[in-house]
């Protein structure tokens, strides 16, 4: 060891779950940008993709990002979260890209059976289309393991073939931390740096570091109907049913995506410290409590995952 | 004089992060015993165990199956088996645990081998009435050559002995025996029910007469890898090289896989071994004095010197080896077999280079992970020992002394799979 060590005794600061979290996620995101040629990172205005651009900022400041972002819009969006989106970027002076659903609509390359359908799943669709546009061969996205049980396997380095399909069947072990996101042209590498982060990890990162989200994502008094265990939004895209009773309730959302899709949880949670002990007193998933999509079927995430979802 | 003891951390409350694999086959009581932990320390949520219910239902099965947690692909769930590694959270207020939950059987040697690799400890199971069977035998081999350091054998079903004192010791005392020449950095046999909760979270009320800690308690106060490796020297791989100004100086961004690095702290740089000092350090973009294994840093340094991705700086004093050839034990990965005299990368720390397999010298028996002669075909799950030549050189180290510098993966070129992980003997 060094002759500098052996004369000191060296007391180190504590590393806390979140300071292990957060290196091991700056370590990914440093890979991506020494390995991969022409990466993007995809940032929806949710609350996991605005911790991905805080590791980003600490992985790659002064310098800039590595990597453009790129927002999939599938049109039916919560105002709020685009325009967090839209000053978020502009704030840290990184370029983003947006491609929408409403252009593969367009170009037929998405059909969707009434204006109205989850156009949650057809994002796949624009995401693959952009990532050959563009010719992207890493796509850096803020899933976690602990969101769903098809998750629960996926690599931090998650390989998808010339169709963006993932065989899970097929995926590259991954030992140490050596990552391989070595890709043929057309190729590319899903990378997950906040794989090991739970809800709660996240919640607790945001409250550290004080990260600014979307205001939807705190308590707000806004008109819901129940549906099938569900507090569903009534919004121009999802309106009440015929027999259902529309009442106001003061909701948060835990997870944010497509209008039609996402439903908020009854709370009265305004801050970050409040969401935290909600959290940790949660008996439903985020998932389970928030998103008719994955309601469907037991392997639903599993099937969207394969077809190129995130 | 060693810097053990010397290296502390300050207001250890939240002691970070431990990984720990789990291994064993179906009725041994490993899911059991996982779905036991989520359970009992809250980290099981009600629309989870709703679905576990209905899938239960479905299938046939009386009660429900928290085995059901951890089998999560549909082709896994047709087949009733498991075939890849999950992970699972939970946390206690004193740390966060990574579970990696191997599969016992088919491709068994490869899924313990990626959940090793990355753990801190190994929890076996045994069940108390079939005492010490080959295949825990194998795991704790395996954990051990993959460098684990800590193991706990959880001797379970302990219920179904009525709790007997003698057995367990009688099966304890197997174990110990065992494992005493592998010499784990820690070792402990705790007797317990996973289905019955006794000894993992809660201790319960039949083992009145075991006084060591349950699984939980011994969890928690493991040390973990990073803070181990903090004592041993110096290694830090170049990831990425930051000059966002012309004007201003380099800083050299990556992860201290091992030891220490200080403010004023000499340093070699290696390919080339030019000296030097360490200007400035910052960890997770704030400046700091010292950082160490673990911490993702930006590091200037005095002297202006080329240095590029892939680069290794290290402690002067304690250099890692330069090799041009490896002696090297291979887990094989890939359905492709192993090509005697075969091309492929090697990916060591952040450099990859060119390897040729030279020779195959002999093999592992996949059961008793004894040394034989090298015969057949290298098919995936076998472990050999190989001679591997390199086109350029790396820095290594032997995997036993620094797991970082002495782990390596083959990658072959033609399909981008990787088909081997390699440790430098």
């Amino acid at each position: 060891m060094s002759a500098v060590l052996a004369e000191r005794r060296v007391v180190l600061p504590a590393r806390s779950h979140l300071d292990w979290l957060e290196s091991e996620a700056i370590y990914i995101l440093r890979e991506v940008a020494g390995q991969c040629q022409n990466p993007v990172l995809l940032f929806s205005g949710g609350k996991d993709s605005a911790v991905l651009l805080r590791l980003a900022e600490k992985a790659f400041r002064p310098g800039g990002f590595p990597f453009p972002l790129m927002h999939i819009d599938t049109g039916h969006n919560f105002p709020e979260v685009i325009a967090f989106r839209d000053r978020r970027a502009a704030e840290l002076g990184e370029r983003l890209i947006v491609r929408s659903v409403e252009d593969s609509i367009r170009r037929g390359t998405v059909r969707p059976r009434t204006q109205t359908d989850s156009r949650n799943a057809a994002q796949s669709v624009t995401l693959l289309e952009a990532i050959g546009e563009f010719g992207f061969d890493a796509a850096i996205g803020g899933a976690r393991r602990d969101e769903e049980k098809a998750r629960a396997k996926e690599r931090l380095f998650s390989f998808r073939d010339e169709f963006g399909q993932w065989d899970p069947r097929s995926q590259r072990p991954e030992l140490w931390n050596l990552y391989n996101a070595r890709v043929h042209a057309g190729e590319h590498v899903r990378v997950f740096p906040i794989s090991n982060w739970t809800e709660l990890d996240v919640w607790q990162y945001i409250g550290r570091e004080t990260i600014d989200l979307p205001p939807i994502y705190y308590a707000h008094r806004r008109p819901v109907v129940r549906r099938r265990g569900l507090l569903v939004p009534v919004t121009p895209l999802t309106p009440p049913r015929a027999g259902e009773t529309v009442e106001e309730l003061s909701v948060r959302f835990r997870t944010v995506g497509d209008v039609s899709c996402t439903c908020p949880v009854a709370s009265s949670a305004a801050s970050v410290e409040q969401i935290v002990a909600e959290t940790i007193d949660a008996t439903l998933t985020e998932r389970g409590a928030t998103r008719m999509d994955d309601q469907t079927s037991e392997a639903s995430m599993e099937r969207r995952k394969r077809e190129g979802y995130f | 004089m060693s810097l053990l003891g010397e290296i502390e951390r300050s207001q250890v409350v939240d002691r970070g992060v431990l990984r720990f694999v789990t291994a064993g086959s179906v009725d041994d009581g490993k899911s059991t015993l996982i779905g036991r932990l989520l359970y009992d320390s809250r980290a099981i949520q009600q629309d989870q165990l709703a679905a576990l219910e209905r899938a239960s239902v479905r299938r046939g099965i009386g009660e429900i199956d928290l085995s059901l947690l951890t089998d999560g692909l549909e082709a896994e769930r047709e087949q009733g088996i498991t075939i890849d590694v999950a992970y699972r959270y939970f946390a206690t207020p004193r740390r966060k645990f990574i579970i990696a939950d191997a599969p016992g059987h088919e491709q068994y040697t490869r899924n313990m081998a990626t959940g090793a690799s990355t753990a801190d400890a190994a929890v076996l199971l045994v069940d108390v009435r079939k005492r010490l069977v080959e295949q825990t035998r194998r795991h704790l081999l395996l954990a051990r050559l993959l460098g684990v350091r800590h193991a706990i054998v959880f001797a379970n079903k302990m219920d179904l002995v009525g709790y007997s004192q003698a057995i367990f010791e009688a099966v304890r005392d197997e174990i110990v025996a065992f494992a005493a020449p592998l010499a784990f950095a820690t070792f402990d046999v705790l007797p317990g029910s996973a289905l019955r909760g006794d000894m993992v979270v809660e201790r319960g009320a039949h083992l009145g007469w075991f006084d060591g800690p349950t699984l939980l308690e011994r969890l928690e106060s493991l040390d973990s890898s990073a803070e181990e490796a903090a004592s041993a020297p110096l290694r830090f791989p170049v990831q990425l090289v930051s000059r966002p100004q012309a004007a201003t100086a380099r800083s050299y961004l990556g992860r201290i896989e091992s030891g220490v690095i200080a403010r004023g702290d000499e340093v070699q740089v290696f390919p080339g071994g030019r000296r030097t000092r360490v200007r400035a350090l910052a960890v997770q973009g704030a400046p700091r004095e010292v950082a160490a294994a673990g911490d993702s840093v930006s590091v200037a340094l005095a002297d202006d010197i080329d240095i590029a991705r892939g680069d290794l700086i290290v402690d002067p004093q304690i250099p890692p080896r330069e090799a041009r050839a490896l002696e090297a034990t291979l887990v094989w990965l890939d359905m492709e077999p192993l090509r005697p005299g075969g091309r492929y990368l090697v990916q060591h720390a952040t450099r990859r280079t060119l390897g040729r397999i030279r020779t195959v010298t002999s093999r592992r028996d996949v059961h008793t992970l004894g040394e034989c002669p090298a015969e057949g075909a290298v098919a995936a799950n076998d472990i050999v020992r190989v001679q591997l030549a390199l086109q350029a050189p790396l820095y290594v180290d032997r995997y036993e002394a620094v797991r970082a510098t002495g782990a390596f993966i083959l990658i072959d070129e033609a399909t981008n799979r990787t088909v081997a992980a390699g440790m430098v003997q």
